[in-house]
């Protein structure tokens, strides 16, 4: 399998740690009730098709929000953590 | 038999092997399999589960019966197709499944009892008593049914493992691959070449045809010849693509010293890894057998089988051959025995309007319906429509047709189409991406066919890689038309073999749509067809034609099995070729590493890194007696140890302190420059993650520590909450594990030693505890910290990791004048147990700040990583096991880690369960025995008295409950 770093390019996987889905990104304010906050840490959608992931490219640091298909297994691309948060 | 001028080896050069002790002799670039038939030896192998006597079916990597194993002693290899095994001298076959030999086996009274063996056999058979499968049924089993046994010895010999890239992978180097091969490298892509034969060519090398006015093997070579000039062509012999990946990444198995007799330097086997832009299968196809009655006699083989032994070897089958077959193609093979002036005793076709135009006598509309020979084809019965005639012959060439060779497109999960007109599975554009089939792979079955298809996708590709193919003129071949009817049973006394590998046959398969298993994927798991080495390559689509019939469906309809990676066996040795032993894992080493070893002490793994356990001394027999003397130096002298493999994370940034503040429960950000705090870091589910120091050097300049085993995890996750969570904060982060290397120096003699060193002298004044400064030792710029694992007055010295080697020898030469030493990990240990300081063994991901008494690390004032999350109702609950301290009080005096806490007088069962112990040690400064665990409301209970048992080891304890700091409570070593 071959991931894109927006770094480095496409790169073999092994050189990248995967991580989970994007919305760990979306972090609730302290002061948000724990049943959002649980459902931030733990509830995930199991998604057919197009999805949106973390990925950390090892060799650089860069925390990456994936495109991807998981009927498909096509990797689209990715944009850098930092970018898609600002 | 070997026919003198025929095929396209040297036959003038002898090469002798062995077959069961046997010495044969064949010809240099003789398969096993064409040099046993060139010897008239037709009985190979035994089958899985009868024991059936077998021989050779086909002349590629296919094969289902011709398994044996070569080799002998570690390396001895089972289950090889002796189709693909290239002979050499001293090469040692043996056939398999069998005892006491080939023609006389006793396991085959199984076939005798084949009435009971059928489909679902192992389901309805062995079903009850449970009690009886593991000591009953299935070493039984193992032992009637099954192929070749690996050695069970630890194998030697060299295999490897490659990575390659380009922009266009060819698989399979017959007319369609080389013209692919030949028209995208003339434009200008990087080409890769792979074909599972030693010598390129595929069916151009087995029959008699001309290109171009000359015969197809020469024109292949002149090609192969053309390609192998091309700078930007790879040519990959005797290498098997095994599977299609993600993003255009293939699996491949090249025999690179198989073919040799092992001399030590050439690998095995490489197992590649290529990655290419685009690739076009070219795979050829695999003809398929016919299921009639009693069609697994040695003798019987595929007929392009015949023809490639006849044409590429020069050897005959058989003395007198009959052909069978549902289609043209057939023919051809009794026209070349005959033109070799071999005896062809009829040409069977099934289909009545057939026209066959040989000098032969012809049954058309006929049907072979029993054969006999018990080691061996002796006879056949045909049905001839008007009656029946007995033939003697001793080889039967059968044909059923062509399955074009789909499997790798089918590897992404892709099915199939159905082709009436060659009545067998396509590929469809698309199945992997970036893939395209031609030539018999794709269906297409003429010779001239195939070379445009070839070309076509060649062509094709070139484009897509942004090359301009020029035109390409078109090699002359025969066009013949591929005409078959289907066959696929035929009706009779006698079993009708589907899956020769797996022992399945018509019956069976029959047998499972009657009790209902009518979908291809329960037929396949109730009979077993299509589960063996060869994956059903010679018997799917034939199971599939009967599962048809006998549901009332369509083929189409009835659709095919999943088609998984690898296409054929990769053993594991070149999977994982260079990862046994040191290879498994990288291996870091600390700059001390040689002095270490040089003092004795015994090196263990802590992640990657290798550090040492102890250093014995003259007269220590146990490594006890180093620990405990390890210890007493450093609680009553002073200890050089290297605490380098600590990660060590540079932050810089006007944020630094900020976002320290979100990652640590505890406040960074009041530190004062010149001072070193202790840390605690949480997941954001509340649990702890890692500890460490923080020391600040600057205003925004931080330098923190984290555990050997959390360094990596920490620093991914640090890098995760600056670019994902607070990129807001303008902070960056360095690892620097690597460049400093550190020391402890530890003990109340630590500052006279370090004074003696340091080029300005040190006090309490001027490093207090918890302090850092930057100091100079011997010329040498370094940090010098004031910190403590250990509970000592102790310093931790940093200098760049040019200089570690030097620094640790002299640290431990002054240490020695001083009456101490070097000590290793199983002291740093008891030290830090007699203090109750946490390790991974108690921060295992399971424990809250609150278990090990840290909650109240955990600021308020600010938001935190795992702060939320760490509040929560039943994250700080007092029935919570918590962090306490064990010591033994009872008879028994010895402790173990994992054993489980229980009341004193309770049971020692599950709901009786109250805490469990992470650490142990023998602790010579107390004198005792100590533990760490973890205990139900365990704060609240010091002075009770439990018990610990260990039901893995036997080891049971009563032990009292008490503060985890066993040693100097109120830490006043550490201010020395
Ligand atoms: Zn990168």
């Amino acid at each position: 399998m071959r991931v894109v770093c927006p770094h480095c390019g496409e790169r073999d996987r092994r050189e990248f740690t995967y991580q989970g889905a994007a919305e760990i990104l979306d972090r609730p304010a302290p002061e948000v009730e724990n049943d959002a906050w649980a459902d931030y840490l733990h509830l995930r959608e199991n998604p057919a098709g197009e999805t949106r992931d973390m990925w950390y490219h090892d060799p650089c640091g860069a925390w990456i929000v994936m495109h991807r298909d998981t009927v498909s297994h096509a990797v689209h691309g990715g944009e850098l953590a930092s970018e898609v948060r600002k | 038999m070997r026919i003198a001028g025929k095929g396209l080896i040297d036959t003038s050069k002898t090469v002798s092997f062995s077959f069961d002790g046997r010495r044969i002799e064949g010809a240099e670039g003789d398969t096993v399999t064409s040099a046993l038939l060139a010897n008239d030896i037709r009985l190979v192998a035994r089958s899985f589960k009868y024991h059936r006597p077998r021989g050779i079916l086909t002349a590629g990597s296919e094969e289902p019966n011709a398994l044996v194993t070569t080799g002998s002693g570690a390396g001895a290899e089972p289950n090889v197709r002796a189709t693909m095994v290239e002979i050499h001298e001293g090469l040692e076959v043996k056939s398999q499944n069998r005892w006491p030999s080939l023609g006389f086996d006793v396991l085959s009274v199984n076939d005798l009892a084949a009435p009971f063996f059928g489909a679902g056999f192992y389901y309805k058979t062995f079903m009850w008593p449970g009690a009886l499968w593991e000591k009953l049924y299935e070493p039984l089993i193992r032992r009637a049914a099954g192929l070749g046994a690996l050695s069970g010895d630890n194998n030697e010999d060299r295999y490897e493992r490659a990575y390659a890239f380009c922009d266009l992978l060819v698989i399979g180097a017959g007319p369609a691959g080389l013209m692919a091969a030949l028209t995208a490298a003339r434009a200008g892509a990087d080409v890769i070449l792979a074909d599972e034969d030693s010598r390129m060519g595929g069916r151009l090398l087995a029959e008699c045809e001309e290109i171009d006015g000359k015969p197809g093997h020469i024109w292949a070579a002149e090609a192969v010849a053309e390609l192998a000039g091309m700078e930007n062509v790879r040519l990959m012999p005797r290498t098997t693509v095994t599977g299609a990946y993600d993003q255009g990444t293939y699996g491949a198995l090249e025999r690179v010293g198989l073919h040799k007799a092992a001399d030590g330097h050439l690998p095995r086997e490489c197992f590649w890894r290529i990655v290419a832009r685009r690739s076009i299968l070219a795979a050829g196809a695999l003809e398929r057998p016919i299921a009639f009655p009693d069609n697994d006699r040695p003798g019987i083989m595929n007929a392009g089988a015949v023809r490639a032994y006849l044409n590429r070897w020069g050897v005959a089958a058989g003395k007198r051959v009959a052909v069978y077959g549902n289609n043209d193609g057939a023919h051809q093979t009794a026209r070349d025995l005959m033109d070799a002036g071999v005896e062809v005793a009829a040409v069977i076709d099934s289909r009545k309007d057939a026209s066959v135009a040989l000098d032969a006598p012809v049954i058309t509309g006929g049907r072979v319906i029993a054969t006999s020979g018990r080691l061996g084809l002796e006879e056949i019965t045909v049905a001839t429509g008007s009656g029946q005639e007995r033939l003697k012959v001793d080889c039967l060439a059968v044909s059923g047709g062509w399955n074009p060779t789909v499997h790798l497109a089918c590897h992404m999960n892709g099915r199939p189409v159905w082709d009436e007109a060659i009545q067998s599975f396509v590929p469809k554009a698309g199945m992997i991406p970036g893939m395209e089939a031609a030539g018999a792979a794709n269906g297409v079955f003429s010779t001239a066919g195939c070379l445009a298809d070839g070309a076509k996708a060649g062509e094709a590709a070139a484009a897509d890689l942004g090359k301009k193919a020029s035109k390409t003129k078109m090699p002359k071949a025969s066009d013949s038309a591929y005409r078959l009817e289907p066959l696929w049973v035929v009706e009779g006394k006698g079993r009708q073999w589907l899956d020769f590998q797996n022992d399945v046959t018509v019956k069976d398969v029959r047998l499972a749509a009657k009790e209902n298993y009518r979908s291809v994927e329960h037929m396949k798991r109730y009979t077993t067809q299509g589960m063996a080495p060869d994956q059903g390559k010679n018997s799917n689509v034939g199971a599939l034609a009967v599962l048809a019939d006998a549901t009332g469906r369509g083929i189409p309809e009835t659709g095919t099995t999943t088609y998984r990676p690898p296409f054929v066996p990769v053993s594991i040795a070149a999977m994982g070729a260079g990862a046994q032993g040191k290879g498994f894992a990288p291996q870091r080493f600390t700059t001390s590493h040689a002095a270490s070893v040089e003092r004795g002490a015994p090196m263990i793994e802590a992640g990657m890194w290798y550090r040492p356990s102890y250093f014995p001394r003259p007269g220590e027999k146990t490594w006890r007696q180093a620990c405990d003397r390890e210890v007493t130096m450093v609680r009553e002298a002073v200890g050089i140890c290297d605490v380098s493999t600590l990660g060590k994370i540079d932050v810089q940034g006007p944020d630094a302190a900020a976002f320290l503040d979100f990652v640590y429960t505890n406040t960074m950000s009041t530190l004062p420059v010149g001072k070193v705090r202790y840390g605690l870091m949480l997941r954001e589910d509340g649990h702890v993650m890692d500890d460490g120091t923080c020391a600040r050097f600057g205003e925004g300049h931080f330098v923190i520590t984290t555990t050997t085993a959390a360094a990596a995890l920490v620093m991914r996750h640090l890098e995760f909450v600056a670019q994902g969570l607070r990129p807001d904060l303008d902070v960056q982060l360095v690892s620097v594990t690597e460049q400093w290397a550190q020391f402890g120096v530890v003990g109340p003699k630590s500052r006279d030693l370090l004074n003696d060193l340091l080029d300005a002298p040190i006090s309490d004044e001027t490093l207090p505890y918890m302090g850092h400064q930057a100091a100079q030792v011997m010329g040498v710029r370094g940090r010098l910290f004031r910190i403590s694992f250990s509970g000592e007055h102790a310093y931790e010295l940093a200098v760049p990791a040019r200089f570690g080697e030097a620094l640790y020898r002299v640290l431990v030469a002054r240490a020695e004048m001083l009456g101490g030493g070097a000590y290793g990990m199983e002291a740093l240990n008891v030290l830090r147990i007699e203090k109750g300081h946490i390790t991974h063994a108690e921060i295992h991901g399971r424990t809250t700040a609150f278990d090990i008494g840290f909650d109240k690390m955990i600021s308020r004032k600010k938001d935190c990583v795992g702060q939320k999350m760490a509040a929560r109702e039943g994250m700080v609950e007092e029935s919570r096991e918590q962090l306490v301290g064990l010591k033994p009080v009872g008879a028994v005096k010895q402790l173990t880690a994992g054993a489980h806490i229980f009341v004193e007088d309770a049971q020692a069962k599950r709901e009786n369960d109250q805490g469990y112990v992470t650490s142990v040690c023998y602790s010579p400064t107390v004198q005792s025995f100590l533990g760490l665990g973890f205990l139900k409301n365990g704060r609240a209970r010091y002075g009770e008295r439990v018990r610990l048992v260990d039901h893995l080891r036997g080891v049971e304890a009563v032990c009292e409950v008490v503060n985890p700091v066993f040693f100097d409570p109120e830490g006043g070593r550490l201010r020395g």
